[in-house]
């Protein structure tokens, strides 16, 4: 079954994080929202797919490959436009190699020593980023993820972790808004996911993303850590952010905060739970079992 | 004569009347107005405004109670009262409405606010073609690991006891530790 959604409900960030958790392997289409008459649960108008905008691929929870709608995106155009080919030698090499596959064309660049290995590899790495930030910014249009779909196998895949994809998509998010509305409350504290070494093994972090890191305990708010790194608490939530996302830390309630989360509403204290003997609940149990 | 509470919560038109419906003795009591706006007017016609209420009589001493909210956020006002006193509480999701993720998530919270009883998520329309998966659900909704979210589908008798025997084996599992 495909995943299906609008990016205003489920955020990219959010998808590349369900991708990354759940080890996903396929292909994710965004495309050109085409409003109807219609209106989905929420009462907001709803979208059919249009033009496809981007489509990027994953392999086992890694980023493989991305493309802009428009764009060809094989490998003398990324090359060209990481400047590894002069327009001239992009034009000629287009000409002469036009039913080349990617793979077998990067052979020919390397032994004729157009590029090195690695030139191929970071250009790939760096193109696949840049669609990726880019799309990270889009808040609106249907998407859809079909499992175990790839790109053409003479394309040349890259794979990169999408931790370190999430964190920096998270750095580019400036919406100080949307940060609020997810962390609405610094007095929550921050603690390590099971298997923490494993998480963070290959993840590369900024020093101020270190600098919370290293204060990463469900004792310490995330308010006290702010200040005794000294910074804003549009710097502590967009960190925070980002680390969260990326399923690096988790956040928990400090000890002593009260056992309830915050109402939303005006009105009576919590409610207390009814005090039911265990009899009561066997017998709803068998119960329910003879309906 | 005892009586126990629990509650069916969720987004609008996620299912809790049918999922009462399926599982009550009686009739379910359903306390429901046509649908004013014509965003909610596409989805269904008519919408639960105060509560739905089911009943499953154990013994001539024990009756459980089943009370489903209303889905919308103007009538909010009635889930607290609703909360007052619940065994546990279920929250449906519609699996193939991802716009109503976030609005699930946040009900999820608002009622683990009122009262520290358990819960467990019943991802409802798995039936359907484009229902999202529990383990994709587990991660759009930030579901911890050790909160049951189950497979559902509101019509199905069988399905529904599942869902409420897992609130109970849940409740049942708290007493004892």
């Amino acid at each position: 079954m495909p995943l299906q959604g609008n990016l205003r409900d489920f955020s990219t960030t959010q998808l590349l994080n369900l991708i990354n958790l759940a080890g996903k392997t396929g292909t994710l289409s965004i495309f050109e929202g085409v409003k109807t008459n219609d209106k989905d649960a929420m009462g907001k108008p709803k979208m059919i797919p249009g033009a496809e905008r981007a489509r990027v691929g994953f392999k086992t929870g890694k980023l493989i490959a991305a493309t802009l709608g428009g764009q060809d995106g094989n490998l003398v155009s990324v090359l060209n436009k990481t400047g590894k080919l002069t327009d001239d030698q992009a034009r000629i090499i287009r000409e002469r190699a036009r039913n080349t596959s990617d793979k077998a064309l990067a052979l020919l660049l390397i032994n004729a020593n157009y590029v090195t290995q690695r030139d191929v590899v970071s250009s790939i790495q760096q193109h696949t980023l840049e669609v990726v930030y880019n799309l990270l910014a889009w808040n609106e249009g249907p998407f859809r993820f079909e499992d175990n779909t790839l790109p053409p196998p003479d394309r040349i895949l890259v794979p990169i972790d999408l931790e370190n994809v999430i964190i920096e998509g998270a750095r580019r998010i400036k919406e100080i808004e949307q940060l609020n509305s997810h962390l609405p409350n610094l007095d929550m504290a921050l603690k390590f996911p099971d298997n923490p070494r494993e998480k963070f093994k290959g993840i590369h972090l900024s020093v101020e993303e270190w600098r919370v890191v290293s204060f990463v305990n469900p004792k310490n708010t995330i308010r006290q850590i702010a200040k005794a790194n000294n910074m804003s608490e549009i710097e502590i939530r967009r960190i925070v952010y980002g680390l969260e996302q990326a399923g690096l830390v988790e956040l928990v309630k400090p000890p002593g905060m009260a056992d309830t989360l915050p109402r939303t509403g005006a009105g009576r204290p919590g409610i207390r739970p009814p005090q039911v003997p265990e009899t009561v609940v066997r017998k709803l149990i068998d119960r329910i079992r003879q309906i | 004569m005892q009586t126990v509470k629990m509650v069916i919560t969720g987004p609008f038109s996620s299912g809790k009347t049918e999922f009462i419906s399926s599982i009550s003795e009686i009739d379910v009591v359903k306390t429901e107005r046509s649908v004013t706006t014509p965003g909610e007017k596409a989805v269904k016609d008519a919408t639960t405004v105060a509560m739905d209420f089911g009943r499953i009589t154990v013994d001539d001493d024990l009756v459980l109670y089943l009370f489903g909210t209303p889905g919308q956020r103007r009538f909010d006002f009635m889930w607290e009262i609703l909360a007052e006193g619940m065994l546990g509480f279920v929250v449906m999701v519609d699996s193939t409405k991802p716009e109503t993720f976030r609005e699930a998530k946040s009900i999820l919270e608002t009622f683990r606010a009122y009262a520290p009883t358990p819960y467990v998520v019943a991802a409802n329309k798995q039936d359907m073609e484009d229902a999202w998966n529990t383990d994709d659900l587990r991660i759009a909704l930030r579901i911890e690991e050790g909160i049951k979210l189950l497979p559902c589908v509101a019509n199905d008798k069988e399905s529904v006891k599942t869902v409420l025997l897992e609130l109970l084996y849940s409740i049942l599992e708290e007493m004892e530790s």
